[in-house]
């Protein structure tokens, strides 16, 4: 699969991260044999394709959660509140910033901006964006994704 | 060449087009501070030490700022010196102040930035990034906590020597320089040449000290501890101690290795002249029976394992031969033992080196054939530097003392080894007059010797048109070595050095180690060799006699034993 989705980006002047975002799409993160592959492939050093998974925040090198929940922790959200939904999703989820739950079902991260302040607090769940979020609101969306 | 004109702080300056402002500044004699700027390795403006105003906007980086006609330059305004400070305080904010204890106390960029930057106080108290020391291994530490991320290792690892084992991990406060996947530096393909500790501003990578070992031998009655000089010490030493690059410091080194209160002071130059006979004689017998050809060198430990990582193919190639280091180490144990009647468990074999990589080579499970660990210990030229200090030996005022015997007689052909060209041009001088039996007219084959990367020569052997090439620094070898796999150059002979330079420039030499300093060191081997009144590895009395009294000839089956090794396939990566 890597030499494959390698093939299709080889001809671009800097082909690393578009390699990389199509791969993650597999497994949700980047395993260590990817970006060894992907390394040999491009002729790169494996530390200098570590060093640019380990960079970017979109990429991860850990396995992560079925959704990843990112809470936005710029100013204007941070007024609105922020740290609310961050505490209740500590409680509700057991985990801290960075962690994933013990079922796998849940990654916890912050982001800057996500570009909606109009409806700020907001968060983003896997490709969603969810705003004017409230205790309510949230475990609605928890329950969601937990299937109940 | 096509020039450009400025002005920098008033003055008039013309450079030629393409010149940095601050190379055009430095030529005019003003100074501006840079951290990860190295001079032919890197300039990637990141750590914004060397702001000047050119008269734009905002201020810009002088390292990658390229000299334009008519531009006004101006490097000591009140902006200027504010903004550089600011720069220097916020990188300060993040270092560790415990200077005190750090092995480049008084040897330190930043330490000399701050002083010259007149900093009395810190002004922002940062975040301290917390890791690990990366020490499990024989040759470097790293300690990421003293780095300021400029980069220059980074330079060197992945550019100059293309090993790229070391490369910045992670973003932000969590940034590192580190292998692939963080690991420890001994479970990569790192070759522990120490070209990133010598680029290191600060005391983030070190060498692995072996001191406090040495001092316990030293005060040990029952040890009898040896020590052998390599080549490019003797040239460096006295750098080490504060003196001009280029002193040649021979005779004052065996004084203060003497008092130091060594046993025996021994030349690795001896082993060198013997690498010579054995070698010569290897690529002799390799000529006569069809190869494999070409002989590629031995006795840098770094460019071994370098080969044993990235070249499967070319370990054929590989001299048998053991480095000078393991030669004297397995001699001192057997031969020297069995002439001084001591028994080799007492005898501790310390080396002074201007490497790292021969930390690395002493470990090496194989290197045991005298029954005990051939070498026991490998001091860098810095450490034996820091041990005189510490011994309080004011070496400006020693008198010169010459070398024990046997293991201490040399010639100028053993001690150019140091040299990037030196071993092909030893093996030329012993090689040329074994298979004509005539004496060679001139000595000096000045198409090896110099700096550039790679060098090549045909030189008439009798019948025998013998064509060579030499190579220094692993990137430079890694092109040399790819138009040999590919059938584009034939040779019989290659010499490889890992470290820019050869050994005047290994990674454990005195700090800094530039062109300009190279040039100095490699001129002052050239003079040794020349004030030596032998200067053909077989005309060596100390050789001569070993082999009549102990090896019997070159390649003899005690020879093997002691003096050759063999080698295996490592992975790429680890």
């Amino acid at each position: 699969m890597v030499t494959k989705v390698v093939e299709k980006f080889r001809t671009m002047k800097t082909p690393l991260l578009s390699i990389l975002k199509e791969l993650q799409k597999d497994q949700g993160y980047l395993t260590e044999e990817v970006l060894k592959e992907v390394a040999k492939e491009l002729g790169l050093s494996p530390a200098r394709v570590y060093g640019v998974a380990t960079f970017y925040s979109l990429f991860s090198v850990t396995p992560k959660g079925k959704y990843i929940i990112r809470v936005c922790e710029s100013a204007p959200c941070y007024i609105n509140g922020t740290m609310n939904i961050l505490e209740m999703l500590q409680d509700e989820l057991k985990v801290d910033v960075g962690e994933t739950t013990l079922d796998g079902l849940f990654t916890l991260e912050l982001t800057s901006c996500l570009g909606v302040c109009g409806v700020a607090p907001a968060i983003m769940v896997n490709e969603e964006v969810y705003g004017n979020l409230d205790r309510e609101k949230l475990s609605h969306l928890l329950s969601r994704c937990r299937g109940m | 060449m096509e020039l450009v004109e400025l002005t920098i702080d008033g003055q008039e300056v013309r450079v030629e087009k393409g010149t940095t402002v601050l190379d055009a500044a430095r030529s005019i004699g003003i100074s501006i501070p840079t951290l990860c700027h190295y001079h032919g390795i890197d300039a990637i403006g990141a750590c914004r030490l060397c702001l000047v105003d050119t008269g734009g906007r905002n201020l810009a980086a002088s390292c990658v700022t390229v000299a334009e006609d008519g531009m006004e330059v101006k490097t000591n305004t009140p902006k200027v010196r504010e903004a550089r400070r600011t720069v220097l305080e916020l990188i300060l904010s993040a270092h560790p102040d415990d200077c005190l204890k750090c092995v480049r106390n008084r040897n330190c960029e930043l330490q000399t930035l701050a002083e010259n930057m007149g900093i009395r106080e810190f002004t922002y108290e940062g975040e301290k990034p917390q890791f690990k020391q990366d020490d499990d291994n024989p040759a470097v530490i790293r300690d990421s906590e003293k780095c300021i991320l400029c980069r220059r290792c980074v330079a060197v690892c992945q550019d100059v020597q293309t090993t790229r084992i070391l490369f910045p991990q992670n973003r932000g406060f969590d940034t590192v320089v580190a292998p692939d996947r963080l690991a420890p530096l001994g479970e990569t393909a790192c070759i522990f040449c120490g070209q990133c500790i010598n680029v290191c501003p600060v005391g983030a990578i070190v060498e692995k000290s072996y001191i406090a070992d040495v001092w316990a031998a030293l005060s040990d009655p029952e040890k009898h501890v040896v020590v052998q000089t390599a080549p490019a010490t003797r040239i460096s030493l006295g750098e080490e101690m504060g003196m001009i690059p280029g002193s040649i410091v021979t005779g004052q080194m065996v004084t203060a290795l003497r008092r130091l209160g060594f046993d025996r002071i021994f030349d690795t130059n001896f082993a060198a002249d013997l690498t010579i006979m054995e070698e010569g004689s290897e690529l002799i017998h390799r000529i006569n029976n069809d190869g494999p050809l070409p002989l590629i060198t031995s006795c840098s430990p770094g460019w071994i394992k370098f080969c044993e990582h990235h070249y499967h193919d070319l370990l054929k190639n590989l001299s048998t031969c053991k480095s000078p280091q393991q030669m004297f180490g397995a001699l001192a144990k057997t031969y020297y033992a069995e002439k001084m009647g001591i028994d080799p468990a007492d005898i501790v074999v310390v080396s002074v080196m201007p490497c790292t990589a021969k930390k690395f080579e002493m470990m090496r499970p194989e290197m045991d054939d005298s029954d005990f660990q051939d070498v026991d210990y490998v001091l860098t030229t810095r450490e034996l530097g820091r041990m005189l200090r510490e011994a309080g030996i004011d070496f400006s005022a020693l008198p010169v003392e010459d070398y024990d015997e046997p293991l201490g007689i040399s010639t100028g052909a053993g001690e150019i080894f140091g040299a990037t060209g030196g071993v092909m041009e030893a093996a030329l001088r012993t090689a040329y007059e074994l298979l004509t039996g005539e004496e060679l007219p001139g000595l000096d084959f000045q198409a090896v010797r110099g700096l550039e990367g790679i060098k090549e020569a045909e030189v008439k052997v009798g019948d025998l048109t013998l064509r060579v090439a030499v190579a220094h620094s692993l990137g430079k070898s890694r092109q040399l070595l790819e138009k040999v796999r590919s059938g584009e150059k034939e040779y019989h002979f290659i010499e490889i050095m890992t470290c820019p330079g050869g050994c005047i420039g290994g990674g454990g030499q005195p700090i800094p180690t530039t062109d300009e300093i190279r040039k100095k060191r490699l001129a002052a081997v050239y003079t040794e060799d020349k004030n030596m009144p032998l200067r053909k590895s077989h005309d060596n009395p100390g050789v001569q006699k070993l082999y009549e009294e102990f090896l019997k000839k070159p390649l003899s089956d005690r020879s093997h034993r002691l003096l050759h090794t063999s080698y295996r396939e490592r992975g790429k990566f680890e």
